[in-house]
C-alpha cells in the first residue's frame, strides 16, 4: 500500500481498483468520517445499447497532474480533510467494476461527504479522460461528454 | 517541430496517438495536421480543446521543439 506518511493519494491504474484498499488507506486516527464513492460500469447508455464493457483512455501525465489540482481544490475548500485519495482506471472496465474510486477522511462526517461530491463532480469536469462504450456487435465513444473546464472553473 | 497528442476521438479519427510536426504556432502545427490527417480529424478538431505542455492556450502561441500539443475532444471520464 502507498506509504501512510502521505495525504495525498492519486494514480491512473491499467488494472482493476481495490476500493477496500483505498477506504483503509484513507483512514485515520485523527478522522471520525471516511466517505468512498466507486463510479462502476453500468449497462444503460444514452445510445440505447446494452452496454458490456467500458474502455477509457487518456494521457497518464496530464489526468495525474488534474487529478493533484482537484486533489488541491478540495483541500482549499475543506482545509480540515484528513486523507484523499482518487484513483481512475484506464483500459477495460467490465460491469459493475469501478471505473473511479474516491476515499476522504475527516474528523466529522460533512466535510467528507461534501469534499467527495465536490472530487467527483470536478473529475468529470477536469480530467482529460475519454470513454468508450461496448456492446455487442459494436462500439463507440461516449455521448456523454463535454468540454473540459479548468478545476478552478469546475 | 513540436509533438503532437491526439487523443481519444482525436486519435482515432487521425489513426495515430502522437506525431511530429512542422508550425511555429499552434495555428499552423493544426493545420498541417488536419491536411495529414483529413476530414475526420478536423472534424474532431472542431470541437475540441487545444493545450500546449498541459495548459490550455491561444490557436496564436507560439511552439518550438520540445513543446507538446495536445488535442482534447470532450471528456468523458468518472
Amino acid at each position: 500500500m502507498y506509504p501512510k506518511e502521505n495525504v495525498d493519494w492519486v494514480a491512473v491504474c491499467a488494472t482493476p481498483l481495490e476500493p477496500d484498499v483505498l477506504t483503509a488507506w484513507v483512514t485515520r486516527p485523527n478522522c471520525g468520517a471516511v466517505v468512498t464513492f466507486c463510479g462502476t460500469a453500468r449497462s444503460s447508455s444514452s445510445t440505447g445499447h446494452d452496454i458490456t464493457e467500458l474502455q477509457y483512455e487518456t494521457s497518464d501525465e496530464m489526468a495525474l497532474a488534474r487529478l493533484r489540482d482537484v486533489v488541491a481544490s478540495a483541500r482549499e475548500r475543506w482545509p480540515e480533510l484528513g486523507a484523499v485519495a482518487i484513483q481512475h482506471r484506464v483500459g477495460s472496465v467490465l460491469l459493475e467494476q469501478p471505473a473511479v474510486v474516491i476515499a476522504i477522511s475527516s474528523p466529522h462526517r460533512q466535510e467528507a461527504f461534501e469534499a467527495a461530491q465536490f472530487c467527483i463532480d470536478t473529475v468529470k469536469k477536469s480530467v482529460p479522460m475519454w470513454k468508450r462504450e461496448v456492446w455487442l456487435g459494436g462500439s463507440a465513444w461516449s455521448q456523454e461528454a463535454h468540454d473540459i473546464v479548468d478545476v478552478r472553473d469546475a | 517541430m513540436s509533438r503532437i497528442l491526439l487523443l481519444g476521438p482525436a486519435r482515432e479519427a487521425a489513426g495515430v496517438g502522437h506525431d511530429d510536426i512542422d508550425g511555429a504556432s499552434v495555428a499552423e502545427v493544426l493545420r498541417v495536421a488536419v491536411a495529414r490527417y483529413g476530414p475526420a480529424f478536423e472534424e474532431v478538431l472542431s470541437v475540441s480543446k487545444v493545450w500546449v505542455n498541459g495548459e490550455p492556450c491561444d490557436d496564436d502561441h507560439p511552439v518550438g521543439r520540445q513543446d507538446e500539443v495536445a488535442v482534447l475532444p470532450p471528456i468523458s471520464g468518472g
